[in-house]
């Protein structure tokens, strides 16, 4: 009971800040000046052109009336059609997600995977060179933004050693057999190996630059966190059992230690997604992110109005789902 | 004691300067700059385009860096690309910080209604990806330094609100604070004279690592052709001109990328650097 | 050579001239109950962690050598050290709410040692876990096993750790001050349940303390330390009848006695610390030149 109400408070909470975001971007696109409708019609076109084209798009009446307009279609699933395209806004932003979403993902799988050996590995040599090393980097990767970390890499893997492909999201001349755009996904299940090594070759250097940073945060304070948690009582008490220090580290330190970092490394997983507009555009990637500037560069407003409410979406998702694995592993919390 | 530890804590010092001795250089780079740069930034000569570095035969003397795809001398422009980076990281980053500190000491010392608000808003802020809002706002706003400089506050104060507003709360809980208002001191009077001045430090701080991120946030627009007008030589907009050529002339995007990299490296660093120095435990 | 024998044990703080033991010297017979007294920072806890091999990062063994049943631990490599210790040696730590992983279930805590580390099968190491709880006279011991720790009382918890001290029959307990992190009304219980199963179990012990009226009760031989160094070692019987130290002789009348309250908190005399003091920088300008 108690849950479900924490919950239901939650989406009351979310709700009003979507609708807060639904406002701002509503009422800053259309401070804009000049006329997304006369760049989109060719040069012959005449003023009733416009005005017609304008009123079809709903963009004569004022502010709150198209606010009106455009909460009502949402609530039937009806996000209005994109300028630039004519097609309609949902379909174009769905096709466009999983690409950012397997791109997301495979960036955390990267950053916990080497943050987790940065921690695990700076506090089985605590006290050495080694550990001063992997601090010292830490710090680095810190401070240099993902954007940074995807010209480098561009400049490493794509020019000087060219391992990796640093455009697109696949080889363009092949033939893709799937259904949805999970591209990755799909090639796994259907044994399409040949195509998943094509398309992590092309999603490796992106996913990379974006997890760089976030590695670099998981790093410090996962060892941090172990650094506190290996004083503790039964940990010394393990070490009394005959166990050897990794042992002692991964299995009685660790677990606890995971836990008060989660709250942090979620948030920071909403910055990397936020970080896939710029590095998509810079990896060419054919994702949400790219999509995006384009849409704005163009004006296009009922797909930016789109793109954004979506972002916001995940990221309040993602704040939730952070929120109840920290509720389901604290053993504290279960038995509550 | 004879372990790791004492290895660690040397080196720091060196942060501080190197970061500083490489901001120096840019500050002088930016205030110099018609008198040390070779050659004139905007100068175009088709024949001597894409001119490799002075180690590198098939190029002309006096290009140092080589020359982008329009002749213009790489060196120069890195040069005078100095002063847009540091205007912007100087004035965008005291303004958001300006902005961002008060509403973040408000909302965590005067709590109330007021800090539900300002909370909201942060909240509401921080669902957009950062990114794409600047984008947004520039395209809404239209190019120029200055509207960089708006993005960047409009954008980027909740990093400080949250940072502050949490400080100033715990601060606010403290025995000091209670003695002064037992003392018969004003709400804002307290605000800024006990709590601002335990506050400032990791504003200071923070203030250091905004400036590191102005001046990604202009090489960002510049990359997707958002910043100033297109002739006026920025890091962004040489390193967006670099990436699409990088097969063909790859010292277009090193050498700028090399000072934008060292740049927010030095901002950051020093920010860290300050941060050990304020700390009263490590001290 | 009995069972535990502690030669000339010295250990410090690493990069340092201070030593936190002065060359220890002791003897436990196999199944012995025997007392470290002094009071707080006199290094009774330091003896114990050498032993165990869980001395802080920052302290050395300087010299010295622990003969367990044969063995000098302190010659073995430190893997078959290890194993050694965790298959014959245990520890009751001082603190119950922070001596249990809050993860972990209980009956895992129990069981882990057995099954990892002496090769049991896991059913054999659950009947012995749920063998040992009804010992230590926890009801329902089923419903316990699977608990986490935060579910149980402070008094509950120790008994646990008392549990699994005792579960793979080691030979050599240390107890650490087990009962001063309880409340008044439990210590006494779970003071008479670690004597119990001492006997019961034969196992040697060594009970770390700063209590002379604990040692009565459940020691047969005691030493005391100060600053490091053994000032007297003597049969419990023969300590209380006539302590030999002036220090020594000092504590004992230190201890409250509720008979005769105005009689009571005599503090150790001046005179007294400055003597022992005085014996300690002695010691440590022989072993310096020695």
């Amino acid at each position: 009971m108690q849950v479900i109400r924490a919950i239901l408070f939650r989406l009351a909470t979310t709700a009003v800040t979507l609708f807060g975001v639904a406002v701002i971007v509503f009422v800053v696109i259309r401070v804009v000046p000049g006329n997304p409708i006369a760049m989109m019609l060719p040069p012959g076109a005449t003023e009733d052109d416009v005005t017609r084209l304008t009123a079809l798009y709903g963009l004569d009446k004022s502010i709150p009336q198209q606010l009106l307009i455009w909460g009502m279609g949402v609530l039937q699933g009806d996000f209005g059609t994109s300028i630039t395209t004519r097609q309609p806004v949902l379909a174009l932003v769905l096709g466009r997600l999983p690409a950012t979403l397997e791109l997301s993902l495979m960036a955390l799988i990267i950053a916990v995977v080497l943050g987790g050996f940065a921690a695990l590995t700076g506090t089985l040599r605590r006290g050495t060179k080694t550990e001063a090393t992997i601090d010292i980097s830490n710090g680095m990767a810190l401070s240099i933004p993902d954007f940074l970390w995807g010209l480098v890499l561009i400049l490493l893997f794509g020019v000087l050693w060219p391992v990796f492909h640093i455009s697109g999201r696949v080889t363009p001349s092949l033939d893709l057999p799937f259904t949805t755009n999970f591209y990755l996904i799909e090639s796994v299940l259907r044994l399409r190996f040949d195509l998943w090594a094509d398309l992590v070759s092309h999603m490796f250097m992106p996913a990379l630059a974006l997890a760089i940073p976030l590695a670099a945060i998981i790093g410090q304070l996962l060892k941090q966190s172990l650094k506190e948690t290996m004083h503790l009582d039964y940990v010394t008490l393990a070490r009394t059992k005959g166990y050897s220090e990794t042992h002692v580290i991964l299995r009685e330190a660790l677990p606890n230690a995971v836990l008060p970092t989660l709250t942090l490394v979620g948030v920071q997983f909403t910055f990397l997604i936020g970080g896939t507009v710029i590095i998509e555009r810079l990896f060419s990637y054919e994702g949400l992110g790219n999509m995006a500037i384009d849409a704005v560069i163009n004006r296009d407003l009922p797909l930016v109005q789109g793109i954004v409410i979506l972002f916001a979406v995940i990221f309040t998702a993602v704040n939730l789902l952070v929120d109840l694995a920290y509720g389901a592993l604290n053993p504290r919390l279960r038995h509550g | 004691m004879a372990d790791g530890r004492a290895f660690v804590k040397r080196p720091w010092g060196a942060r501080l300067v190197l970061s500083s001795a490489w901001l120096g250089l840019i500050m002088l780079a930016a205030l110099a700059a018609p008198w040390i740069a070779p050659k004139d930034p905007l100068a175009q000569d088709l024949f001597l385009g894409r001119l490799p570095p002075f180690w590198v035969s098939g190029t002309e003397p006096g290009y140092y860096l080589g020359t982008d795809s329009l002749g213009r001398d790489v060196l120069s422009r890195m040069i005078y690309g100095t002063r847009i980076a540091l205007t912007v990281a100087l004035v965008a980053g005291s303004i958001t910080c300006l902005i961002g500190a008060t509403l973040g000491l408000l909302a965590g010392y005067l709590r109330g209604w007021i800090d539900v608000v300002i909370s909201r808003f942060v909240d509401i802020w921080m669902a957009f990806p950062p990114v794409l809002f600047s984008i947004l706002l520039i395209a809404v706003i239209g190019p120029g330094l200055m509207s960089i400089i708006i993005a960047i506050v409009v954008i980027d104060w909740t990093r400080f609100a949250r940072v502050v507003r949490a400080e100033a709360m715990a601060q606010g809980a403290m025995d000091y604070v209670a003695s002064a208002q037992v003392a018969g001191r004003g709400r804002i009077g307290i605000m800024l004279r006990e709590i601002l001045p335990n506050v400032l430090p990791t504003v200071v701080v923070l203030l250091t690592l905004e400036m590191g991120i102005a001046v990604i946030v202009e090489a960002i627009l510049s990359f997707v052709n958002l910043s100033i007008s297109t002739d006026d030589p920025t890091w962004g907009g040489m390193i967006a001109e670099g990436r699409a050529s990088v097969h063909q002339a790859w010292w277009v995007l090193v050498f700028p990328l090399i000072t934008l990299f060292l740049t927010v490296l030095s901002f950051s660093q020093l920010g860290e650097g300050l941060k050990d120095r304020f700390d009263p435990v490590l001290r | 050579m009995s069972f535990l024998s502690i030669r000339n044990l010295s250990v410090r703080i690493r990069g340092s001239d201070t030593r936190l033991l002065r060359s220890v010297s002791f003897e436990v017979d196999a199944g012995e109950v025997h007392g470290l007294v002094g009071e707080s920072g006199a290094g009774k806890s330091m003896i114990g962690k050498a032993i165990l091999g869980i001395l802080p990062k920052a302290v050395e063994v300087v010299e010295g050598q622990i003969w367990l049943d044969g063995v000098d631990l302190l010659t073995l490599p430190p893997a078959l050290r290890r194993s050694r210790i965790g298959a014959s040696c245990a520890l009751i730590p001082q603190d119950p709410l922070t001596a249990l992983n809050p993860s972990r279930r209980i009956g895992g805590q129990i069981t882990d040692r057995l099954v990892d580390i002496l090769g049991w099968t896991r059913a054999r190491a659950d009947a012995r876990a749920l063998e040992l709880l009804a010992e230590v006279q926890i009801t329902d011991p089923a419903r316990v096993l699977r608990a986490y720790p935060h579910e149980l009382s402070g008094g509950m918890r120790q008994r646990i750790l008392i549990a699994s001290a005792f579960a793979a029959e080691p030979k050599l307990i240390i107890a650490d001050e087990p009962t001063t992190a309880l409340d008044v009304t439990v210590q006494k219980e779970i003071l008479r349940l670690i004597a119990a199963m001492q006997a019961r179990h034969g196992t040697a012990l060594l009970f770390v303390t700063h209590d002379l009226g604990v040692v009565s009760k459940v020691c047969q031989s005691l030493l005391v330390l100060y600053g490091g160094l053994v000032v007297e070692t003597a049969a419990v019987r023969d300590f209380f009848a006539a302590p030999q130290h002036p220090y020594a002789r000092a504590l004992l009348a230190a201890t409250p006695k509720y008979t005769d309250p105005a009689a009571s908190l005599i503090p150790v005399p001046d005179a007294v610390i400055q003597q022992t003091k005085a014996q300690v920088d002695a010691a440590d300008g022989a072993w310096r030149h020695g």
